[in-house]
């Protein structure tokens, strides 16, 4: 590999994971749940919108997450698929789905972390099978992004002056 | 790794600033941040020890534009400099999509600077990434100094090519960054390739901009 390969997702494929994350948040009583990639992008986010910054939430989620990963290697572990902040108010739950991303959830006393830990463990095969799909998809033609910029040059030097 | 968003039209790229200790990685960022509109930018975040050395990383999101109806976002991050955070400046660096090195120009930082491009090597190597085949660009920093080595130097002990073995590659190639010189050319019987590099004083701003410039067209130049 010459660098990190690129990849996309189609409205489809943007429509499907929206209907998992909503409907585990309706059966796990969670407030919110953003889906972000291991290299600290955000995917999308379902239910109440943030208070926050997602972009900069984002690029922490991944590097907690990859710090975590580090630590468990260095205690004997291959990972640690799900991660748990507990607040006094708000707590988070952060799991790996397909090694690929990262769900992150936000609940507060209305969720119990056993119920929000349960029903994760659905969501994230269910999305790992959505990434599966569209990963697969990439392979087997041409990706996308390849076509997307093609014949752009001049807008891309317009962009820089 | 560039993410192409279809729902929402958004094309993000991640560009890490690498180089050594106290060079100035994060003055570039900073300087960023102070320059352009907020509403162009998003939150600036520095996870940095109580001295303001850079503990994990920062991280500062930008808009360039729109391209074919994509709103352009960059994600820009540096890296620890400190030799013994190797374990977090590593982890920066999964999936990014182009690179600055920031070098300090004074002497007496030359085996910092050529100590913290070695590790870069090798970093990007145990991700399975070349770096030079992906965009890369050198940025000679603190040029204002009196102890600034003369380019020439820098260049031959950070920049000093890389044979170009790919025959669609081995074409006269001028340095965006520097009119008359090339970043790809034939030296004798051999092609040889180099990275761009900008010369700059970053605690004023100068060259962090054409940096970024340079950097992210290149990016956005291997999509197209």
């Amino acid at each position: 590999m010459t660098g990190a390969a690129s990849w996309s997702f189609s409205e489809e494929h943007y429509k499907q994971i929206q209907q998992h994350l909503l409907s585990f948040l309706r059966d796990s009583n969670a407030r919110c749940a953003l889906l972000v990639d291991r290299t600290g992008q955000l995917v999308t986010t379902a239910g109440e919108t943030p208070q926050f910054d997602p972009t900069a939430f984002a690029s922490l989620t991944a590097a907690d997450f990859s710090a975590n990963d580090q630590l468990a290697r260095m205690i004997g572990e291959d990972e640690f698929a799900s991660l748990v902040h507990q607040g006094e108010r708000e707590s988070m739950f952060l799991a790996d789905v397909g090694k690929r991303v990262i769900l992150v959830v936000l609940f507060d006393q209305r969720a119990t972390l056993g119920l929000v830990k349960l029903k994760a463990r659905s969501v994230v095969e269910q999305l790992a099978k959505v990434l599966e799909d569209m990963f697969n998809r990439v392979g087997s033609g041409p990706a996308p992004e390849q076509r997307l910029l093609e014949g752009a040059e001049d807008e891309i030097d317009r962009l820089f002056g | 790794m560039s993410m192409i968003n279809y729902a929402s039209r958004e094309i993000n790229c991640k560009l890490v600033y690498y180089g050594p200790g106290l060079g100035g990685k994060t003055t570039n960022l900073e300087h960023v941040y102070n320059k352009v509109a907020p509403t162009t930018r998003g939150k600036m975040i520095s996870l940095a020890t109580e001295t303001e050395r850079t503990l994990f990383f920062d991280f500062l999101p930008i808009d360039l534009g729109t391209i074919r109806g994509f709103k352009t976002r960059f994600h820009l991050y540096t890296v620890p400099g400190q030799v013994y955070y190797n374990a977090s400046r590593k982890l920066i660096l999964k999936g990014v999509d182009g690179i600055v090195f920031v070098a300090d120009s004074q002497m007496e930082r030359m085996e910092a600077n050529v100590e913290s491009m070695q590790n870069l090597y090798d970093n990007m190597a145990e991700y399975g990434y070349d770096l030079t085949k992906i965009p890369f660009v050198i940025q000679y920093n603190k040029r204002d100094l009196p102890n600034a080595g003369p380019v020439g130097d820098l260049q031959a002990s950070l920049n000093p090519g890389w044979p170009i073995e790919d025959p669609a590659q081995q074409k006269v190639t001028p340095d965006p960054a520097n009119p008359g010189q090339n970043i790809a050319e034939r030296v004798g019987d051999q092609w040889i390739g180099r990275a761009p590099y900008v010369e700059a004083v970053a605690v004023r701003g100068d060259g962090v901009f054409e940096t970024l410039k340079v950097v992210s067209k290149m990016v956005l130049k291997t999509l197209s």
